[in-house]
Order: structure tokens, then sequence, then C-alpha cells
């Protein structure tokens, strides 16, 4: 592990200059390029949110992310969320971690993961001290982690070192006319250059999926997509519908936007990953990419919230949300930058818009010409922009669950 | 060129989206296919939202309805040229 850390820092060099725009990012001590300073406060389980609520309370500018899991969880269900909470906390956007539990077996088990990174990380437990007295002692840890990282300085990074991922939200027919092609033109160009790229939302490809399969890297990557889409479509969907899915899939929010069916849906949705691009590899939920730079695919459920926080678990430091009715959703530790090509949304819900491309509809701006605003919009973000709904404080982090706890 | 109000995707598409709010029955309307950039004038038959869609041609009922060169499903109700299509006129093949 430790030759493993010498040597990424080497890598991410020779990697840099890439693509010819400079940002300003936090580069961790994994090598890896993070582009917000976060100190968080990371409960174990759901017992253990009162505390981490409160040591964020006592030292401002610590961040808690309290959840509702984390109790008799097992098997794959245990596995994804260990890996959930491990990969959130070794976020390049995280500087540095205290993890509150209600007992110290699990709270070590997210404290080995993290501390992987190199970067300071500390665990309490709760049980045989009480909340009062563990949140004194991660208080005092918290202000030294939040005092050190406040000392630690933006370095010149190249903008093909970030991880960009993407999934759109409160889709409609503009979604799939302007904001998704205008996602797929960003990959089209930055992915050559170096970054890692992702989308998911496994159910959402319903409708798309030859043409999903269609645009992996080789027939076997392809057939190890069809094999994810398929479970799916078998464990989840004809396991437990009561209906046909009218309303979910699309859902009420989609129809309103004027999308009928889920072929609709999934042909517009796809249009994220760009005209060239091809994924490189399937990733479970979740799981950070190990094939290099590249678009991945992760098999993820369609909500907003679930997805991205499986994305950000996974390492990715900026999202990309197209939408068209306007989804107003953000994460703790990810920028989640919002466009929208719907005239109407920019209207009507503004705050929650970072780029507006409703000119491609109107036909005065072109596809590649938005792709480029959202490049440059990456980069502001990347340099310190806050996005509108980190402005908003939209925090949402949701775990995903695979069955009942026992 | 002028702002159109109906938008598609592909040569081959029987459907189109509105684009401009507030679109009325009878509207002379200017589309564009985004795939090649041709235009063509086709008549509204009835007001249709921003982000919905309107038949190209006559659509029979049973019929695959085209959209991004795709199938999207099919017609449950014969549907006019010029005609809003939606749920009440077009569903999924599959659920």
């Amino acid at each position: 592990m430790a030759k493993a850390m010498k040597k990424a820092p080497k890598k991410s060099l020779a990697r840099a200059k890439r693509s010819g725009v400079t940002i300003h990012g936090w580069r961790r001590e994994n090598g890896r390029v993070g582009v917000r300073n976060h100190v968080i406060v990371l409960p174990l389980d759901d017992l253990s949110n009162a505390a981490a609520e409160a040591v964020a309370n006592n030292i401002k500018g610590v961040m808690a992310i309290p959840h509702a899991y984390g109790r008799l969880q097992f098997g794959e269900d245990l596995e994804l969320f260990f890996r959930t909470l491990i990969g959130t906390g070794a976020n390049p956007n995280v500087a540095a971690v205290v993890v509150i539990g209600i007992e110290e077996g699990w709270t070590k088990r997210v404290v080995d993961g993290i501390k992987k990174t190199g970067k300071p990380v500390a665990g309490f437990g709760i049980e045989g001290t009480g909340d009062i007295m563990t949140v004194a002692k991660a208080s005092r840890a918290a202000k030294d982690f939040l005092q050190w990282a406040s000392e630690q300085k933006r370095a010149e990074c190249d903008l093909s070192e970030l991880w960009i991922s993407a999934k759109c939200g409160e889709s409609d027919t503009t979604t799939g006319l302007a904001s998704c092609p205008t996602v797929g033109n960003m990959y089209d160009k930055l992915i050559p250059k170096g970054i890692y790229g992702v989308f998911g939302e496994t159910s959402e490809i319903t409708g798309a999926e030859d043409l999903a399969k269609a645009r992996a890297i080789s027939p076997r990557v392809g057939r190890k997509w069809y094999r994810v889409w398929q479970a799916y479509q078998n464990d989840v969907i004809e396991a437990h519908k009561t209906d046909d899915l009218s309303e979910s899939q699309p859902t009420k929010g989609n129809i309103a936007g004027g999308l009928t069916t889920i072929e609709e849906k999934a042909l517009g949705n796809l249009e994220k990953i760009g005209r060239q691009c091809r994924y490189i590899d399937v990733l479970e939920p979740a799981q950070a990419p190990k094939r290099g730079p590249g678009l991945y695919f992760m098999d993820t459920s369609s909500a907003a919230a679930e997805c991205v926080t499986l994305m950000a678990a996974a390492g990715y430091v900026v999202h990309c949300f197209p939408t068209g009715q306007g989804n107003v959703i953000g994460n703790p530790i990810l920028p989640v930058i919002k466009l929208t090509g719907n005239p109407k949304t920019v209207r009507t819900m503004s705050e929650h818009i970072d780029l507006d491309i409703s000119g491609i509809i109107r036909r005065e701006i072109t596809i590649p010409e938005a792709g480029d605003m959202l490049i440059d919009m990456i980069a502001r973000t990347a340099n310190g922009r806050l996005t509108a709904a980190e402005a908003l404080g939209h925090r949402e982090f949701v775990l995903t669950k695979l069955y009942r706890s026992a | 060129m002028k702002a159109p109000q109906l938008l598609v995707h592909d040569k081959k598409d029987t459907v189109g989206v509105v684009v401009v709010e507030g679109l009325k029955a009878g509207t002379d309307m200017l589309a564009v296919i985004t795939a090649d950039n041709s235009s063509f004038k086709l008549k509204s038959l009835a007001d249709v939202p921003i982000g919905h869609k309107i038949a190209l041609s006559e659509i029979k009922k049973g019929e695959t309805v085209w959209k991004y060169g795709h199938d999207i499903g099919k017609a449950v109700a014969n549907i006019k040229k010029g005609e809003h299509v939606h749920v009440h006129n077009l569903k999924t093949k599959r659920w």
C-alpha cells in the first residue's frame, strides 16, 4: 500500500498539462486532485448522527454528514455500506475526517479504510463513554484537522486530472435536445485528454440497452454491462413491481415535461456519453475505477441523490447534472453543476441553475459551443466557484440499500 | 435562422418537440431537423406545452413512433398530423 501511495503523484504529474487548462485544486497525499477542502464528521451509523452534528456545531467550518443506516447490515449490502462511507471519506474533496460510531469495531474499519489515502483521520466510539465525552474528544480532533486543512494551499493542476461524473434528473425532452448532449460533448473533448468520467442509472437505460451495450470498449465489457442491466430487470423490476412502472419511469415530472415512454427517456439520457466515448469498465455501486483514465459505467439507481452519493464515494470530484424540469439536488462533498436547456426552468428556477444553455433550442448556440461553456464552468467550479446547490445548502447524502437489515 | 417552434432529432422521426412556451393551435410552425439543419413547416392542431411532442405525419393506432431515429413505443390511438403526442396516445411496448 505504501508503495502504491508513493507511485501515485508521479503518475499524475506525468499526465499533467494535457488539456492546456490550468486549475487550482488540492493535491492530496495519494496524488489525487480535489477541488474542495472539506473536513467532515462522518457518523458510522444512525445512532451517531447526534454526536456528529454536535461536533460540527462546536467546530465552525467542519461538516457533519448524517445518514440513516449502518446497523445490522450484512453481506453485499454491508460491503456496499462500507465502500460508500470509506469512499466518501477518501474522496480528494475531503481534507480530513472524524468518524464517530456507536462501537469501535466498525468505526475502526471505516477509519482504516480512509487512512489508506494518507489523509488525517480519527475515530471515536460512543459505547462506554457516552455522547458528551465523545463529542468533546472528537471536537478537539476536528478542530486540529480544520486548522491544519485551512493551511493546505491550492496547487496548479491540469483540468485533465479531474474525475468528472454525470447524471441527469427531472429530465424532459429538452434534456435530450440540449443538456445531455452538452455533457456528451464535454466528455468527447475531455475523455481523450485523460479525465475519468462515469455515467450510471441502470434502470434508465431501459429502451436504449442495445445502444448502451454497443458503446462498450469491447464485446466483453458490453456483455458485462448487459448482465448488470438484465440482473436489475430480473431481481428488482420483475421481483417487486406492482404495476407497469408508468408513474416511476418516466416520473410524473418527466411526463409533465413531455417525456412519454421509458425508451424516449433512455435515448435522451444516453446523449450524456457523447458521440465518440466508449466506456472501459462496469463498476459496482460506489466502486472506484481501476482501469485508468476513461469513461466508466456504474450500476446505480436513477434517483438523483442515491446515484450522486455513489459517484462521490467512487472518488469523482466534480459532477455535471443536466436537468429539464429543475432538479435541485446537491451533495455534501461533490459540487453538482446544474445545466438546463429549458428556458422555462431558467426563468422559474434560476437560483438552481449554474449554466443556462437554452440558446441551443433557439438555435443561437451549437452543442459544441455549449460543451465549451460547460468545460469553462467545470474549471471555474474547480477553482472555487460555489455551485447553486452549494450556495443553497443542498447536501443530499443518501445511501443505497440493497435489502433490509438483519 | 429564425428560432424554430419545433425541433426534430432525426430524419426518420415521426414526432418533433415543441421548444417555445405558449404554442397555440393553428400555429404555422417552423420545424428544424437537428441532424442536418434542414427545415419544414407544420401546422399545430392543439395548444401544446413546451417540451411536448407533435406528430409530423399521420400515425395509425398500433404503429411504431420514432424519435432519435429509434423506436420509442407504439400509438394506442390514431394520431393526426400536427396533433399532440403524449401518454394519451403513445405507450411503451415494454411495461
